[in-house]
């Protein structure tokens, strides 16, 4: 294996475009969105459902739902691969091997009639070519990387027999389990109590730094991003409306749309009765409007964003956020 | 499981019973009576008196309830009318004749239906799915007996391809496939009406089944669609279907009846028939009550079945 000469991030999507097809008309779920991510990282998707983030990440594994979904440009260079050109017997060795992925409801992600060990010594016997008992032996060893004590045990049993929590950890330890190069996790944490919400997110903080894995996280909660990631992109309507570093983003929120994002979020400090929120909703592919795909609900809305889409403009060190307001300030 | 089965077994009694005595009733309160449809009509009233007498049928209905019933408890159900035979050694002379049809039709109904329910699940909205669905709904709604003239005429009398009726060829040695040749269209027709359930009914399951989140778990795995779809997918899918099964047998026993009697095949169900036109109360008594046993064997197997395909059972 030759090592990289030069600097190149282990995921990167370029103008990726993911349409979705109802009675012949064109729904563009994930629209012109490009981000990066390096091993070792944590990107952040954040945004509202019908926000096109779990249908990013869907695309990067080429999971998306067949007919009625297609990738319809752009690409997803993983490992120097075009990943959308790449043909379908060697995605197989891709998914669960180099990029695996963990879902948002770990009580109906498992297979209810297969063993916790069975369900994850599948995928070692399957791109590690381990034998039964091997896949077996290490799976009971991934548990207890993943906390579970009688490891030994949980092996043979089934999923119902096993709360939320344990069952997001054994998701975790699937993905996990053939040291993939790129950990995809789609609100891992949205159906869990709070409590276990934290050991799930240390679970994974540890994750990262022993396997030097990438982390794509997709989420709403701005407190689960707050304590993982350390670039943000935030998707809105199938755009990428602003692009941070975790700490700018948090520290000067530039687009609209993140601002709102931001104040929503109870603080301790301040005494309000109502909870912040922003008005309407995200709008449906079939309905963006022509221009700015937030003017519907935008605050600070002028007649020029009705009529046109913004780009995304460059705001700071590694901040892009796509908004005409930056324009007038420029001016 | 073992208490389980005990359990089950135990209700299985006020069940047989109730349906006896349900059976018993209707039989009585059908029109006509063994004297009329089987005594010679030329005999002097006395004489039909006595045999009447002899045979219990002027006892009180309960009465020959209790008869009957105390005969079936020591395994005896008494002698047929018309043969003067005891009904045990008859039916069991042609039940082996019924159950290797209705054995055959099961597993070809299984074998055709679920794997094309799977591809329709897999492949929606294809031509073919289009066409399978066609086929199963013409399947539900031709009436068998139709059916089978229909492939008498065609295939047995026309084209020669298969005989007309019959377990075997008269006179010749036993032979497998001869007995098979003979077995094709019965079983076909027997089975068609379930078979076009049963595509319905995998469709639908697995329709739902591969659209769960564990499926797409398992392809983010990195599994082959194959494999995804059989070792995820096939194995939840089946848990619903195990209840049709159960249905479909005693859907199989009465379609028996009218299939055997076209194809003339020596089973029960024809048996069945003639003995309700000759009025043979023992005789039909006895085919109900295995009817009715069969039935709740086939349901006392689904529950096992659930058990063994579901974890999240447990008896």
């Amino acid at each position: 294996m030759l090592e990289p000469k030069q600097y190149r991030p282990l995921l990167s999507v370029n103008n990726l475009r993911t349409s979705f097809f109802r009675k012949g008309v064109e729904l563009p779920v994930v629209d012109d969105v490009s981000f990066e991510v390096s091993s070792g990282e944590t990107l952040a998707i954040v945004g509202e459902s019908g926000s096109g983030k779990s249908v990013t990440s869907l695309s990067v594994m080429r999971l998306i739902p067949s007919p009625g979904g297609r990738i319809m440009g752009g690409e997803v260079l993983f490992d120097g691969m075009d990943l959308t050109m790449l043909p379908e017997k060697r995605m197989y060795d891709v998914r669960g091997n180099e990029i695996a992925m963990i879902f948002q409801d770990p009580m109906s992600s498992l297979n209810p009639v297969l063993t916790i060990g069975e369900q994850i010594a599948e995928s070692l016997r399957l791109h590690k070519g381990l034998s039964k008992g091997k896949a077996m032996h290490k799976a009971i060893e991934i548990l207890r990387t993943v906390g579970f004590a009688r490891a030994a045990e949980i092996v043979n049993e089934y999923p119902h027999q096993l709360s939320g929590g344990m069952r997001q950890r054994v998701m975790i330890a699937m993905a996990m389990s053939c040291n993939p190069k790129l950990l995809i996790a789609d609100e891992p944490t949205t159906a869990l109590d709070v409590t276990v919400q934290a050991q799930i997110l240390d679970l994974m903080q540890n994750l990262k730094k022993e396997f030097n894995s990438a982390i794509i996280l997709i989420t709403h909660d701005l407190g689960v991003v707050a304590e993982l990631a350390d670039k943000v992109i935030v998707m809105y309507a199938g755009k990428v409306v602003e692009q941070a570093s975790v700490r700018e983003l948090f520290n000067n929120p530039q687009h609209p749309y993140t601002r709102g994002l931001m104040q929503s979020v109870p603080k301790l400090d301040q005494d309000e009765d109502r909870l912040f929120s922003i008005g309407g909703n995200v709008p449906t592919p079939d309905n963006f409007p022509k221009g700015c795909r937030f003017c519907t609900r935008c605050p600070q809305v002028m007649p020029k964003c009705h009529q046109q889409q913004p780009e995304l403009i460059k705001v700071g060190d590694n901040h892009l956020s796509r908004c005409f307001l930056h324009e007038a300030a420029d001016v | 499981m073992f208490n389980y089965l005990l359990r089950r077994l135990i209700t299985v009694i006020p069940i047989l019973l109730g349906i006896s005595i349900i059976s018993f009733a209707i039989m009585q309160a059908a029109p006509g009576n063994p004297a009329v449809m089987t005594m010679d009509p030329t005999i002097s009233a006395e004489a039909r008196a006595r045999q009447l007498e002899a045979l219990g049928l002027n006892d009180p209905i309960p009465v020959q309830y209790v008869k009957w019933l105390s005969g079936v408890v020591r395994g005896d159900f008494g002698l047929s009318y018309t043969q003067r035979r005891p009904v045990m050694e008859m039916i069991l002379e042609r039940l082996p004749n019924t159950l290797l049809l209705m054995l055959v039709a099961t597993i070809l109904a299984m074998l055709v239906s679920i794997p094309i329910g799977i591809y329709q699940a897999r492949k929606r909205g294809s031509a073919l799915d289009y066409g399978a669905t066609v086929f199963s709904f013409a399947g539900l709604a031709m009436p068998n007996f139709w059916l089978a003239m229909m492939l008498i005429m065609l295939l047995s009398v026309q084209m020669g391809w298969f005989p007309v009726g019959g377990v075997s060829t008269l006179g010749a040695d036993f032979s497998i496939l001869d007995r098979l040749h003979h077995l094709i269209l019965p079983a076909l027709v027997l089975a068609t009406s379930d078979m076009a359930a049963l595509t319905r009914y995998t469709r639908s399951s697995m329709i739902d089944v591969l659209n769960q989140d564990y499926i797409r778990t398992a392809r983010a795995k990195g599994l082959v669609e194959r494999t995804v779809v059989y070792r995820h997918g096939l194995r939840n899918g089946l848990i619903p279907i195990v209840t049709i099964f159960a249905l479909m047998l005693p859907t199989m026993i009465g379609g028996s009846v009218i299939v055997e009697t076209i194809f003339s095949w020596p089973g029960i169900g024809r048996m069945f028939i003639s003995a309700v036109f000759e009025r043979d109360y023992p005789v039909i008594m006895a085919i109900t009550m295995i009817a009715a046993v069969l039935t709740v064997i086939g349901n006392l197997i689904a529950d096992i079945c659930y058990a063994l395909l579901d974890p999240r059972i447990e008896y």
